[in-house]
């Protein structure tokens, strides 16, 4: 029982992380049907961003305020890359063919990646403690701070992008712009605008993501987009790509399952577990949980 | 009649890569009128309805409506001038409901009025009984009202509606086209493209027949009814 507590609050954990890396692609695809593999980089880089605010910006501070600066300023810089992302790699094809597009995403994803071992360096560099280690022990269940912040700041996060996308004018615009980009124009709707925004959302979520990964496992490489971004994807994917609560629901129910793995039967097979999951759930609902189940009318 | 052009084409071209869709049409729409674009499938209706929209752009000519150059807008500046689209094959959004799918309809506006949506469910009371229905799963003719309803939505001057027979069942074409007339009647000018020549033309004050990208004929409804060149081609009738 004790382990199955434990690993239900790690799995929580992670799952969160995932979840909002995973709200990232599914956005994208949602509006451009494109899987944006650029993304994991992106979560990567917003590690090593927080990690320059932190030494040369706030001072090493870490005050709440400092903290809170920090996410605020490297989300500001990610949603900035995003942008420039799309309008770099993915605009100029966008009536392209969806394979160049495909390319061009993970032309980007090695640029990025690359250009994070240029800046900080191939080694491991170590995240900042930003919040200090407290923990509590309930009878054997060992729960820290950090968890506590990333399940309940992830949670916020989450709702208020669903209910940004579900209640809000600017919200049905996106939803139009995925259903039907002509459609929406006709509406008066700005679907570059709408783009541009989701990579602002898309970004910033992940970039909140990054610097959670850089707290809970502390070391940060320049490829760890990679790992993180397929495990997003993967979350994606199995929630239904292009649904948001999807995602959510996918990025959790992956945490969970990746623990439990890790919990009962072997960390190391985790990985492998997790891709089995993966299409286990595709063969039976190859759209997902959450998938699109409205049949396009002709 | 002319001071009173609200739009008009002029000397258009269109090209689907080295295709041409459309070779040079010119077209006048007064204020008020109920025009139609006649034409069999392929002819260019449909293009010329896109381009008006700007979802295809000109490869020449001119496009004026008011005292404004569309041609060179982006799509989504068009609703906000006072032209708004109903679109061949409806695209209404599926997977959002009715109610959802009028207030998109209005996103051009400051805010929703009200006073419009109530008209658009007068119009088309079906709607108001599905309003929280996804508007996927309406029949074929109620997505159309609900197409239409929705470009009334953004309050516009002249409204195109794209085919809003087809692939309808014959009763709901009467009542759709009904309702035409009733928009009309409330000032807002109405562009029409269909294939459906009879039907179009007895709502119609105007008409073109278009053919493969020119203009093959024009004139009054009664005009275009009599002759002998659209009755054969149009009206299945010979001799």
């Amino acid at each position: 029982m004790d382990i199955f507590l434990q690993q239900l609050a790690n799995g929580l954990t992670i799952g969160s992380m995932f979840a909002l890396v995973a709200l990232g692609y599914t956005m994208v695809y949602g509006v451009m049907r494109l899987i944006n593999f650029a993304h994991g980089d992106m979560v990567a880089a917003s590690a090593f961003v927080g990690l320059t605010i932190y030494t040369h910006v706030t001072g090493q501070a870490t005050s709440l305020a400092a903290v809170v600066a920090i996410f605020l300023l490297s989300a500001v810089v990610m949603a900035v890359l995003g942008v420039v992302l799309e309008r770099v790699a993915y605009r100029p094809l966008r009536e392209a063919p969806r394979l160049s597009a495909v390319v061009s995403a993970l032309g980007a994803s090695l640029v990025i990646q690359n250009g994070i071992m240029l800046i900080w360096g191939p080694r491991m560099r170590i995240f900042p403690e930003l919040v200090p280690q407290v923990y509590w022990d309930f009878g054997g269940v060992v729960i820290s701070l950090i968890q506590v912040i990333i399940l309940v700041l992830s949670l916020v996060l989450m709702i208020a992008l669903y209910l940004f996308v579900e209640k809000t004018r600017i919200g049905a615009a996106i939803r139009a712009s995925s259903i039907d980009q002509d459609a929406a124009r006709l509406m008066g709707i700005n679907v570059n605008s709408i783009i541009a925004l989701i990579f602002i959302i898309g970004s910033s979520l992940g970039a909140v993501g990054g610097l959670f990964i850089g707290l809970y496992y502390r070391g940060i490489t320049f490829n760890m987009g990679w790992q993180y971004g397929l495990y997003a994807f993967v979350a994606a994917i199995i929630g239904g790509i292009g649904n948001i609560p999807g995602a959510m629901l996918g990025g959790m129910l992956l945490g969970l399952f990746n623990a439990f793995i890790a919990g009962y039967v072997s960390s190391t097979w985790a990985d492998a577990f997790t891709f089995i999951l993966l299409i286990v759930i595709l063969i039976i609902r190859p759209t997902g949980i959450l998938g699109e189940r409205v049949a396009e009318k002709v | 009649m002319s001071n009173d052009v609200l739009f008009e084409i002029k000397d258009l071209e269109v090209s689907y890569g080295a295709i041409a869709a459309i070779k040079g049409i010119s077209l006048k729409v007064h204020k008020g009128e109920i025009v139609a674009i006649l034409g069999a499938n392929g002819a260019g209706k449909t293009t010329t309805m896109r381009t008006i929209s700007q979802l295809l752009k000109a490869k020449a000519g001119s496009i004026r409506f008011k005292e404004h150059e569309l041609t060179n807008l982006p799509a989504h500046k068009i609703v906000k001038l006072g032209i708004s689209h109903s679109p061949e094959g409806r695209r209404v959004f599926g997977i959002l409901t009715v109610e959802e799918n009028l207030t998109l309809g209005a996103f051009s506006q400051s805010k929703l009025d009200r006073k419009t949506l109530a008209w658009v469910y007068d119009l088309f009371p079906r709607l108001q009984e599905r309003r929280k229905q996804l508007a996927g799963t309406l029949s074929g003719g109620e997505q159309q009202m609900l197409a239409i309803g929705r470009a009334l939505m953004s309050n516009p001057e002249m409204v195109l509606l794209d085919e809003p027979s087809l692939g309808i069942a014959p009763i709901l074409v009467k009542a759709i086209f009904k309702q035409i007339k009733e928009i009309a009647k409330s000032g807002v000018t109405v562009l029409l493209v269909e294939q459906n020549a009879k039907a179009a033309l007895k709502l119609a004050d105007r008409g073109y027949v278009l053919d493969v990208g020119k203009i093959a004929l024009s004139g009054t409804s009664a005009e275009l009814l009599a002759s002998e060149k659209v009755q054969e081609a149009y009206l299945g009738k010979k001799n």
